[in-house]
């Protein structure tokens, strides 16, 4: 393989696809430079590749591209990017160039966007409590550090305020660890990439943030790279620099369709949806890059947003996302008619790995027993909600309506805050108990008795009625 | 040796191949890649290939070795960790660090380790495939067994105990034809299942210390159980119980296609957790086998064979042993991933024709057996599934259900409610209960089978009920079936809810279950009696015991029979009480 070639025979190109004959020798995964006939050049990567041709997806436009006169060349090596501290306070484009005016950092290292999987046996288990400073996470869906936790939201619900808060608020409780942000945004509108920039601006917070944006308009295929570049980034500066990295990917879908519209171009089976049959492995691969590796300092901390087309859960995009992540958060339409914020609904969502991060020395002895209790009382609110429509309030017995109040209450005091209210552990978990007392001591079956005596704010030894 | 013609993800073409076997194991490319051979078409193999292809280029050579994907087994195999290659993860990490590099090959069990062998056959004796020689005692408890291998009979003409590496001549077998020298490692190939002498009935139930199995759904050793489920409603909860508290000797647990952080999650707990039977630490029992979602796909496509070639080897040798696996959605998404790439005609939703026979062909791998020397193990299969949207109408699904007994069926809107396990008492099954009743009134009492029974039905004449309040409000109901509402509730919540996060509730032996029952359906029984006798539902549902039989989960074992003969004591005495109570307001009246 000669890598000062430049082929001249291109075959084909449709859609993304470039596929160039005569090549031969093409490595799988190789990076392919494109260049035009005026010049300019498209970066690509080779998909498949035989004795007789190589087919390249295009990460740029395909557009001009002539197959008389365009040329290939390989590179021999896969796709990298630069990496450093440096990066911290910038801005960059879906493949990894400055988007802001200043100059190209000065890159520590160079690293295969690809990464290499985690193995199993070095992984150490998440057990960090990350505080978002939102009730409604923070208390019944802890994050935890080292996990990966979507966002399932659906078209015009506010997951960009919540994530743009999140990226604000999220802190370690520990002294002396560094805390930053991997922003990838994937797809997003240049309204929403105005947004996230004021806001990260605004508040300091890009000053310990990395930002990758590919624009709506921008070439999709570039959108099956940058999370990776984001990554990248991320386990540079977790596993070489010692920091706590939040990675937030957003919007994951948009990555889906780049990769259908990848897998349609070359004509493969499809599966669910036309979305490609390895659709799961090809998401594993980025999820699983959240983690902590025993013997490095930092960790990696995945939050992906992920829009349900028609809020469908069962739509392969968040199926098997959450076949993959450690839980989930919901944003419900409802609760946001309701103008609940942020709309997250307990119900549906969850934290797999909340054990790990609450308890004594940790949140709070008690968080364990209180989110399951508010989570239970909740759950409970909603059935004599549906009740009440069927059978009218006035039949409902007395305990159903002081479910029914507890319910209304929970959702104005616990799941809503401000926008820029930063919520302490110990304050959600003293809303919770406040709105607890609401209910009879009796009732409480999920909380340990010794902290209904520490916490309970109600009468104690209140009958059932 | 042939020469690459064609790559593309984990399937590489090779021209020249002519004489190499189907299932051959093969090296692909500069960088000795692991690959299988799938395909055979004149002199050119396709090769799935178990690790990432990236850098792989035509023209580069492949080898084949000649051989079928094999294990390797023998003394060693207790609390390892391989991915689903049988690659050693602890040892990987040493040669490559903490990310897996490609092309590392290791052994799956140490050779130089030195292990005391205790030989049990006689010099010139007749033995056969399967037969045991000798044993290592591998730890305190368990004796790990040194076996004819397959497929070998003779005579014994070379035996002697000693300390010995596994790959050590420990003697010698004349089969007539070849002397056949026997190590205490052998090799066996993971498509094939292994032999054995017969199969016997499942009558015998595998307690696995979770009340809504062993009581309502129980599975038999050598039986099989599916649980699918929507993601968040508790596979893996569950299978990580079952791994902890089942009563089987050895426990196989393939993590398949699954998250990383579970696989650590195991490595972390189960060192420190104690096996409630003997006393020692979990890990001393088990075997993981981690082929997480992000690594090869070919790999996760084998992971699940190579797990049950070990479940098997372990079954051969007299032991009862528990195989999970989790994802079993996992593999046969796999399984679609290379069908897709070979252009194979799909059948339904992608996945290639031959999934329901290979899902038959595993879990028919499962089964209570005497062995070929007369011993009698079992490998126990429990296989998650994990379908789409949480639709069990699937093509993996519904072919697993086909071929297993057991099924317990995940919910999410259990899941919803923090009802754990979440396994839905009206829509699971298991086909065992008939078999096994016999075994059940033997070992732990006839009042325990009538009691399963009449909870399974009042269970579902709750729901019955549920139904019609949802219509008409629970106040148009006669307190005759109010009280079936209130006995319902406290079976749901007092009985079937389990915490698998506390000390205490996460296991319950058999005897603590039959004792919980015992006491709710004398409370049933009483209520029942009460209502009869004019007492209203409310005044029952007001009962004070009622609280006390809500906290008997929390009760540790050794109590647990005084404090139900407690409570028993109190319902009657608070029911007595009730009456006077009730003969006085008539009379009154």
């Amino acid at each position: 393989m000669r890598f000062d070639i430049e082929y001249r025979s291109l075959e084909s190109v449709a859609g993304p696809l470039v596929v160039v004959g005569k090549v031969g020798t093409a490595a799988y995964n190789e990076i392919v430079r494109i260049r035009l006939q005026n010049g300019e050049e498209r970066l690509g990567q080779v998909l498949e590749t035989s004795n007789t041709y190589a087919v390249v997806q295009v990460f740029g436009p395909t557009r001009g591209i002539d197959i008389e006169k365009s040329s290939a060349r390989f590179l021999g090596e896969t796709f990298t990017v630069g990496v450093s501290e440096d990066m911290l306070g910038r801005v960059f484009d879906g493949q990894g160039r400055p988007r802001d005016v200043k100059a190209e950092p000065t890159y520590e290292a160079r690293r295969d966007i690809n990464g290499a999987p985690i193995n199993p046996s070095a992984r150490a288990l998440p057990n960090d409590f990350i505080e978002t400073g939102i009730s409604s996470i923070d208390g019944l869906n802890t994050l935890v550090r080292g996990q990966k936790l979507p966002l399932f939201t659906g078209s015009g619900l506010q997951h960009n305020a919540l994530t743009a808060q999140i990226t604000r608020q999220a802190k370690t409780k520990h002294t002396g660890e560094r805390f930053v942000v991997v922003f990838a945004g994937i797809g997003i509108t240049h309204d929403d990439y105005l947004y996230f920039m004021d806001e990260f601006r605004k508040t300091g917070a890009l000053n310990r943030a990395v930002a990758f944006i590919n624009l709506a308009d921008e070439p999709s295929i570039e959108r099956i790279i940058t999370p990776r570049i984001a990554l990248t980034t991320a386990e540079y500066l977790a596993y070489e620099k010692g920091m706590h990295v939040l990675v937030i990917l957003n919007d994951m879908t948009n990555y889906c369709e780049a990769l259908r519209e990848v897998s349609s171009a070359r004509e493969e089976v499809p599966g669910r949806r036309g979305y490609p049959g390895y659709m799961y492995t090809d998401l594993a691969s980025i999820y699983e890059r959240a983690g902590i590796v025993r013997g490095k300092p930092g960790s990696i901390t995945q939050l992906n947003v992920v829009t349900m087309p028609s809020d469908d859960v069962t739509h392969p995009i968040p199926d098997l996302t959450g076949y993959i992540t450690e839980g989930q958060m919901f944003l419900s339409r409802e609760l946001s008619n309701k103008g609940i914020y942020p709309p997250i609904n307990p119900l549906g969502s969850l934290s797999r790995l909340m054990n790990n991060g609450i308890g004594p020395g940790k949140t709070r002895e008690d968080h364990r027993g209180v989110a399951d209790q508010l989570y239970g009382a909740y759950a409970k609110a909603q059935d004599a909600k549906n009740l009440s429509s069927i059978v009218g309030a006035e039949a409902l017995s007395e305990s159903d309506k002081r479910y029914l109040r507890f319910g209304e209450e929970f959702e104005k005091r616990f799941l809503s805050q401000g926008l820029y209210e930063d919520r302490g552990i110990e304050e959600t978990l003293e809303i919770g108990w406040e709105l607890l007392s609401m209910l009879p001591e009796t009732e409480l079956t999920r909380v340990k008795s010794e902290y209904i005596r520490k916490y309970y704010k109600g009468a104690h030894g209140a009958a059932t009625a | 040796m042939g020469v690459i013609e064609r790559v593309s993800g984990p399937l590489v073409v090779a021209d020249g191949m002519l004489g190499s076997k189907m299932y051959d194991v093969t090296t692909v490319g500069r960088a000795g890649l692991i690959g299988e051979i799938i395909q055979l078409r004149g002199e050119r193999a396709i090769i799935q290939v178990y690790e990432d292809t990236t850098g792989i280029r035509p023209g580069e050579k492949v080898e084949s070795t000649g051989s079928p994907l094999s294990v390797d087994l023998g003394p060693g195999l207790f609390g390892m960790i391989y991915d689903g290659i049988q690659r050693p993860l602890e040892v990987l990490r040493g040669k490559s660090g903490a990310f897996i590099g490609r092309g590392i090959s290791a052994d799956a069990l140490p050779r130089n380790k030195m292990w005391k062998f205790v030989a049990t056959a006689k010099q010139g004796s007749r033995v056969r495939a399967g037969d045991t020689i000798g044993y290592v005692q591998e730890t305190e408890l368990l004796k790990h067994h040194i076996m004819v291998p397959n497929g070998v009979s003779g005579t014994l003409t070379r035996i002697s105990s000693g300390n010995f590496t596994i790959t050590d001549r420990i003697g010698e077998i004349n089969t007539g034809k070849d002397r056949i020298a026997v190590t205490m490692m052998q090799k066996r190939a993971v498509r094939e299942a292994a032999p054995f002498a017969r199969k016997f009935k499942s009558d015998e139930p595998m307690v696995t210390g979770m009340r809504v199995v062993d009581t309502l759904f129980p599975i038999a050793k050598g039986g099989t159980a599916a649980i699918p489920g929507p993601f968040g409603s508790g596979k893996t909860v569950t299978q990580h119980s079952i791994a902890k508290f089942a009563d089987v000797d050895i426990v196989v647990y393939v993590g398949c296609g699954e998250r990383g952080n579970e696989m650590t999650d195991v490595l972390t707990e189960f060192p420190e957790l104690k096996d409630p039977r003997t006393g020692r630490p979990l890990m001393e029992r088990t075997v993981l086998i981690a082929n997480t979602s992000n690594m090869p796909v070919a790999a996760r496509e084998a992971s699940i064979y190579t797990g049950v070639t070990i479940a098997e080897y372990f079954r051969d040798m007299g032991y009862s042993v528990a195989l999970l696996a989790d994802s079993t959605s996992r593999w046969a998404e796999a399984m679609r991933e290379i069908s897709a790439r070979l252009e194979e005609m799909p059948g339904e939703e992608g996945y290639p024709a031959y999934l329901p026979k290979r899902l038959a062909e595993y879990y028919e791998r499962a089964g209570k057996i005497e062995t070929m020397s007369n011993r009698v193990g079992s490998v126990t299969m429990i296989g998650a599934v994990s379908p789409p949207g949480g639709d069990i109408s699937e093509p993996v699904s519904q072919g697993t259900l086909r071929v297993v007994k057991t099924f317990w069926a995940l919910d999410a809107p259990l899941a919803a409610s923090r009802h754990f396990p979440a396994i839905n008492w009206l829509k699971s099954y298991s086909l065992y209960t008939t078999a096994m009743s016999g075994w059940y009134e033997k070992n732990v009492g006839a009042e325990y089978v009538a009691n399963k029974k009449a909870a399974l039905e009042l269970l579902q004449k709750e729901a019955e009920l549920k139904d019609i309040v949802q219509l008409v409000g629970e106040d148009a109901l006669p307190d005759s079936e109010r009280i079936v509402l209130i006995i319902g509730a406290m079976l749901r919540e007092d009985f079937l809810r389990q915490s698998a996060f506390d000390d205490v509730d996460a296991y319950s032996s058999l005897r603590k279950q039959s004792h919980m029952l015992a006491v709710m359906m004398h409370y049933a029984g009483t209520a029942r009696e009460l209502v009869g006798k004019g007492v209203s539902a409310d005044r029952i549902a007001a009962m004070k015991v009622r609280a006390e039989i809500a906290r008997l989960k929390g009760v540790p074992d050794a109590q647990v029979e005084q404090t139900a003969k407690k409570l028993m004591d109190e319902i009657n005495s608070e029911s007595s009480a009730l009456l006077v109570t009730e003969r006085e307001g008539q009379e009154a009246a």
